[in-house]
């Protein structure tokens, strides 16, 4: 067995990629879904046996590919970070699996669902490698595997403006991941590494001969990196890809996509750049300040007026990403952990809230705020979860949305900038408008005749959703598991930085 | 230095630099959805140069072990653009899907025809 556990950072990804293969010589759906089920349970052991073996080591976990040794060859570097981000997705995959058997049936053709499993199976494969990896290069192909599969995943929607979204996003996307590796090539061409340890400590003599170079790598992969993560503005791919893509894949890409971009991100600046260059003297606090209070406002508010509840959500993840780049603007140890924490509750609460949406979407088959009138009389626990969780995004205390801001607040404080934390409060409310508006109408509007024989989903999507429900309130009461370990994650991403 | 040969000894830079952005701007300027993949294409192929030619290493041979060479020219840009090459593939076959699929449901692949047509409605 030791030599099985040695093996785990690779298993991670192997498992979900072998698993696409098998599911792409099936024919059957309900096979497939067993196959995609079976790598999706298996992956979230990987991660907490990883994460274990960090703790209780204390250093990082490296694995050589191939034997051939790091700087030349790819390592694996799993260390506190990574192996917080793989359990969150490997989490919500195997949450998200029971969900997707009975939304997949209906909203794709019998023939396509196979594909269909392949690719959920090769995007969870590719956001896992994103995490692992401990290589520039390597972080870039997983991105692109991850990416193409999404682009498939959201351009089989049964809406064909799924397919325009799709073809938005494939452009937008493959900009994105084109820049990062202009980035990536221009830091390989002034230190002649790409391995991320490497890098950091080559970055440092190199700034002395090269100093715009690197300023310039470090403007393209941040602009790289923040498409994918649709920080605003790069955010405008995000609400229709969302809208239009079939319930399951916007659940699982809302809790999973942008949070493995979210981690690039955090790992170029702190485990890069930051090590070698004082953060203070990076011009990334204020860029990533002003355009993260534009997204936690501007999105907050175009989701108050938007009509369509899929994309209603969509704009408030914009809204919610600002709140998380807005931790790593900060970039203090208090600030650092609300922006980890958050991209923990953040991909709970966002996926509980898509389930629910998905899942009224399976019995009406609308996702129109409008015809979903009274809703909340028709299905009272679905309904009831959307709440909880809708009120862990505003972050009323006693969720999990309240202990991100709390982190938040203190880091701005820390910072000596009330005035953020008055910002945080006030975008808050703009929360408590657009989830109050949909409250409003699933409680206290008279249901349509249509919705007369609309009852609660099957069993396999309701459970999936209540858990994650209850996972909100509990992360709202339990904080070891988000609190606790991003203070460590963020002491130790800060840690070993030049002031 | 003077300027020209400033510009000379780095014109492979400046020829990246003109591809990429040229690159995006068919990206942003066309409406035509596979003269954007097209765009889209010539900005990915520029980082191909991007990587390549600082690879070759002036006076360097082949990168093949051989006792009576000393110097080779750097072998993993190359490789690594190996890669990029089939992701660039790969996400050209992926959009030319779509645009195939789109031009079956909307009956045109011109982006500004899609979006004026949604006004009407």
């Amino acid at each position: 067995m030791s030599s099985l556990h040695e093996h785990l950072p690779i298993l991670q990804i192997l498992v979900p990629l072998f698993g696409a293969v098998l599911t792409a010589l099936t024919r059957s759906g309900v096979v497939a879904w067993t196959i995609a089920a079976f790598a999706s349970a298996i992956a979230p052991f990987i991660s907490a046996g990883l994460l274990a073996r960090v703790i209780e080591t204390g250093k990082p976990i490296s694995y050589v590919m191939g034997s051939w040794a790091a700087p030349w060859g790819i390592e694996y570097r799993v260390d506190l970070l990574n192996a917080f981000m793989l359990l969150l997705i490997s989490i919500i995959g195997l949450v998200s699996i029971p969900y997707a058997r009975k939304s997949v049936a209906t909203e794709i053709d019998s023939h396509k669902q196979p594909w269909f499993y392949t690719m959920y199976l090769l995007c969870l494969a590719g956001l896992l490698g994103i995490v692992v990896t401990g290589d520039a290069f390597n972080a870039f192909v997983f991105l692109e595997i991850s990416s193409l599969a999404t682009y498939t995943l959201i351009g089989l929607g049964r809406n064909r403006y799924a397919l325009l979204s799709a073809y938005q996003y494939l452009v937008m996307g493959t900009i994105g991941a084109t820049m990062y590796i202009v980035g990536v090539g221009i830091l390989y061409l002034v230190t002649g590494t790409l391995n991320f340890v490497d890098l950091a400590s080559r970055l440092g003599p190199a700034m002395a001969t090269y100093p715009r170079p690197i300023l310039a790598a470090l403007a393209f992969m941040t602009v790289g990196v923040s498409l994918k993560l649709a920080l605003f503005p790069l955010h405008v791919w995000l609400p229709n890809a969302y809208a239009y893509a079939p319930s399951f894949a916007t659940a699982f890409l809302a809790g999973t996509a942008t949070k493995a971009a979210i981690y690039l991100l955090i790992r170029i600046y702190f485990s890069v750049f930051a090590v070698a260059i004082p953060f203070s003297s990076l011009p990334i606090t204020e860029i990533v300040l002003i355009l993260s209070l534009a997204a936690m406002f501007i999105a907050s508010f175009t989701a108050i007026f938007e009509k369509n509840a899929k994309r209603m959500l969509a704009h408030s993840s914009v809204a919610q990403i600002g709140y998380i780049t807005l931790g790593i603007a900060l970039a203090n140890k208090m600030g650092l952990a609300g922006s980890l924490v958050h991209v923990f509750n953040h991909a709970i609460m966002k996926t509980a809230l898509f389930f629910a949406l998905g899942a009224m979407v399976y019995r009406t088959g609308y996702s129109t705020i409008p015809n979903l009138a009274g809703i909340g009389r028709k299905m009272p626990i679905t309904t009831g979860a959307f709440v909880v969780a809708g009120l862990g995004l505003i972050g009323v205390p006693g969720t999990a949305g309240f202990i991100s801001k709390w982190y938040l607040a203190m880091g701005a404080l820390d910072h000596g900038w009330t005035w953020l934390v008055f910002l945080i409060v006030l975008s808050s409310l703009l929360a408590v408008v657009y989830i109050g508006r949909f409250v409003e109408i699933a409680y206290f509007r008279e249901p349509a005749a249509e919705l007369n024989n609309v009852r609660e989903p099957p069993l396999t999507m309701l459970i999936p959703l209540l858990v994650l429900a209850a996972a909100t309130i509990y992360l709202g009461f339990d904080t070891r598991l988000t609190g606790g370990v991003a203070t460590h994650i963020s002491e130790f991403l800060l840690g070993g930085l030049p002031q | 230095m003077t300027a020209f040969e400033a510009i000379a000894s780095h014109y492979n830079y400046y020829i990246t630099i003109f591809l990429m952005v040229a690159g995006l701007y068919v990206v942003i300027a066309r409406g035509n959805m596979i003269k954007k993949l097209v765009g889209l294409g010539l900005f990915q192929t520029s980082v191909y140069l991007l990587y390549l030619a600082p690879g070759r290493i002036v006076g360097g041979t082949a990168p093949i072990y051989d006792k009576h060479y000393e110097i080779y020219s750097n072998p993993l840009p190359h490789v690594l653009m190996l890669t990029a090459i089939v992701v660039g593939v790969a996400t050209l076959a992926v959009g030319l899907a779509l645009v195939v699929r789109i031009s079956e449901e909307f009956g045109t692949i011109d982006e500004d025809e899609i979006f004026a047509r949604d006004e009407d409605q």
